[in-house]
């Protein structure tokens, strides 16, 4: 059955996800990471954990997943115990100097900041060290039980959490290389940390799953932790269900009779779910053969005509079911 | 020449017609990959003239379909054969690249090096090949100045370039313009001043001391060493990402913006259409892809349906007999194939909603229905371009 989770027992790394301090969430661009992001966060919020959900693209979707106001860098409660930011660099950057670094130009920061974010947009890692530090430094503190982040798409999240081991073999002396080793204890710690990594059941979407695998761990020494398996048609025949679906057509006069002319595209548009799901199924085995021992979960099309804050809700119901199966084992 | 003999058609095809340059831009996964297979297809086959698709699928399935096995930097012909196949006699030639980020930039190197000391500095130096992943957003600037090069090479009449996956669709459109920037740039300026003269900068004191602070001295001053490395190259590069812009606004060029019709990637598309407008763009068409036949958001349909959850008895039965099954399984069958189809109806009705707001922001909107399955060879590409003039 689709519906069934099918990871194969405890999860990668032993603990939960939503016991986890840091979950990223990452996925093809378009499969739905931001509305997954949301929903594990709304979760863990309503399990009365205090929680941070970060975007880091500040494309502004998750501030439309929510429904609300546009999100930047102080955080906000946007619902109780679920508090929400937007990335920005250069508001990092001003709040690392201003705890690390001790800099006494608060008020003259803005023309440095820029000059630094121009050297941050060429230099490797600086830039994305500036955001991913920005978490850990959140979990460090443990200003929050859990912070999710809305991270960048597979082709990118490598770069953003494998920041700190760039920066580590790339500088040799300076505060951001000493602040390196404690980033990495925090991000290579599976118990710590965690990646989840969304996809359709589609072609492109799962061999690019496929590919940031391979690169993950070896690169930036962060374990994938959880798959999700999003807008996934289930299945819905059993096999005489599905021979009987087959053979609809040769009832065509008798049907069209009782029920009208439009059967005929009543019957098509069955067909093309029916193709579209047998299709999914096959690029979400292609997944599970090839990334076996990592746990899947399974969020169905909602088939909803609203967007916003209530797909969220209906993305965070699914997932709750889906991962108590994963969970439990 | 082959082009001259075009019939002169509306819709998709006549846009190929009558330019040179065709960008396909959109969000992640519409399908611009296989739009832009499509159409690069479709022009060969039905146009004719010398196509090329510059593609960045790095699944390589297109590769596949297109019987090309492994594209790289280099364009290569697609067999003849994969047309014939098809059942398809090609007017002109396919040809094939795939955008390589690595050894675009190494080429763009050797091009603008002043010398072959230069030259050999950068491509050896260790943060070269760190940088060139995400310089200035670099997979952009490399469609765009690939595309300038097989243009101006004169070796294709038509050439598709299916743009990288970007976090912000207006990247592609800007990398030109932010390529200048960043030559033209105090910072750079200022970054390669020789090391000493440097500290004594009375403005740059207060950045280069916190700089040294957090980055280390070693570090600065490695990326000054790259950097004044690559100032050598300033001129090549600003010139050549002067011309690279043109492209874009050229009358020869048209973006074709491509989007299924979900919420997010409309909401993208219409800010894309928006922005190529405000930058006189050419914005040729909008291909609207996967979208569920309009029947389905017809009255008829929607009685039927609510007819077929409700059906007889005796209706069910004769429905047994005619597919040979037990009664209780057909009626369940059927029940299922009604409740579903009012998901589907109401999915279908939200598209046609989104279908009007995309086709009053562009001249041409083109709808490719939901297709079973993916595109594997060029009949199937070709079966998508059936709908290019519907």
């Amino acid at each position: 059955m689709a519906t069934a989770a099918s990871g194969s027992g405890a999860e990668a790394g032993g603990s939960p996800i939503l016991d986890r301090r840091l979950v990223f969430v990452t996925g093809k661009g378009g499969v739905g990471k931001t509305s997954t992001a949301a929903a594990l966060a709304l979760l863990a919020a309503r399990d009365g954990r205090r929680v941070l959900v970060c975007e880091m693209d500040a494309k502004g979707s998750l501030a439309t997943a929510f429904d609300t106001a546009p999100l930047v860098f102080q955080p906000r409660e946007i619902e109780p115990g679920l508090f929400a930011m937007a990335m920005n660099t250069e508001d990092s950057l001003r709040e690392y100097l201003r705890l690390f670094v001790k800099v006494p130009l608060l008020g003259k920061i803005g023309p440095l900041a820029r000059t630094f974010d121009f050297v941050a947009d060429a230099a490797p890692g600086v830039k994305e060290i500036l955001a991913v530090g920005k978490l850990c430094h959140e979990v460090r503190e443990r200003h929050y039980d859990l912070v999710v982040v809305d991270a960048e798409a597979t082709g990118h999240i490598v770069a953003q959490v494998g920041a700190p081991k760039v920066i580590r073999d790339l500088v040799k002396v300076g505060l951001v290389r000493d602040q390196t080793e404690w980033m990495l204890a925090i991000l290579q710690d599976p118990a710590v940390t965690g990646v989840a990594i969304v996809t359709t059941p589609e072609e492109m979407p799962v061999t690019e799953t496929l590919t940031l695998l391979d690169r993950l761990e070896p690169e930036t020494g962060v374990k994938p932790s959880l798959l999700v398996a999003n807008r996934v048609l289930l299945e819905h025949f059993d096999r005489r269900q599905a021979a009987v679906f087959a053979e609809l057509d040769r009832a065509h006069d008798v049907l069209t009779a009782a029920a009208g002319r439009g059967v005929a595209a009543v019957l098509a548009a069955a067909r093309i779910i029916e193709a579209r799901r047998q299709n999914g199924e096959r690029h979400l085995q292609r997944l599970r053969d090839e990334a076996p021992g990592l746990p899947m979960v399974v969020v169905p099309e909602l088939f909803t005509r609203a967007t916003g804050r209530r797909v969220v809700t209906l993305v965070a119901d699914a997932l709750a079911h889906e991962l108590q199966l994963v969970e439990a084992g | 020449m082959a082009r001259a003999a075009a019939r002169p058609r509306a819709g998709l095809t006549a846009l190929l017609a009558a330019k040179e340059m065709v960008l396909v831009c959109g969000s992640g996964g519409v399908g611009k990959t296989t739009a832009a297979a499509a159409m690069a297809v479709q022009a060969a086959s039905e146009i004719g003239g010398r196509v090329l698709v510059l593609t960045v699928d790095p699944a390589r399935r297109l590769a596949d379909a297109l019987g090309v096995g492994a594209i790289g930097n280099e364009a290569r012909l697609v067999p003849p054969e994969a047309f014939t196949a098809s059942g398809v006699e090609p007017r002109g030639e396919l040809w094939a690249a795939m955008l390589d980020t690595k050894a675009g930039w190494d080429e763009l190197i050797r091009r603008h090096a002043p010398n072959a000391a230069v030259r050999a500095s950068v491509l050896a130096n260790p943060l070269y090949q760190n940088i060139t992943g995400r310089f200035v957003h670099s997979h952009d600037y490399l469609a765009m100045d690939q595309l300038h090069e097989l243009h101006a090479s004169g070796r294709f009449d038509l050439i598709i370039v299916d743009t990288p996956p970007s976090r912000n669709a207006l990247d592609v459109l800007d990398a030109p313009g932010r390529m200048k920037e960043f030559f033209g740039s105090r910072l750079l300026k200022w970054l390669t001043l020789p090391y000493r003269s440097r500290l004594f900068t009375a403005a740059s004191k207060p950045f280069y001391q916190v700089a040294d602070r957090v980055l280390g001295s070693r570090f600065l001053q490695d990326i000054a060493e790259f950097f004044i490395l690559f100032q050598a190259m300033e001129p090549g590069f600003v010139a050549h990402a002067r011309e690279v812009e043109q492209v874009l606004i050229d009358p020869r060029t048209t973006f074709v913006v491509v989007s299924t019709l979900e919420a997010a990637p409309t909401h993208e598309a219409s800010y894309l259409a928006r922005a190529l407008r405000a930058r006189d763009m050419h914005l040729g068409a909008i291909i609207a892809n996967r979208v569920l036949p309009a029947g389905i958001t017809s009255k008829a349909s929607a009685t039927s349906a609510r007819k077929l959850a409700a059906l007889d008895s005796g209706t069910v039965q004769r429905v047994a007999v005619a597919v040979g099954a037990d009664p209780d399984v057909v009626g369940g069958v059927l029940h299922d194939v009604a409740t579903q189809f009012h998901d589907t109806a109401m999915v279908a009705t939200r598209e046609a909603e989104r279908r009007a707001e995309l086709s009053a922001l562009a001249p041409l909107l083109v709808s490719i229905p939901l297709l079973a399955g993916d595109a594997n060879d060029i009949a199937d590409l070709l079966e998508i371009a059936e709908h290019f003039d519907a």
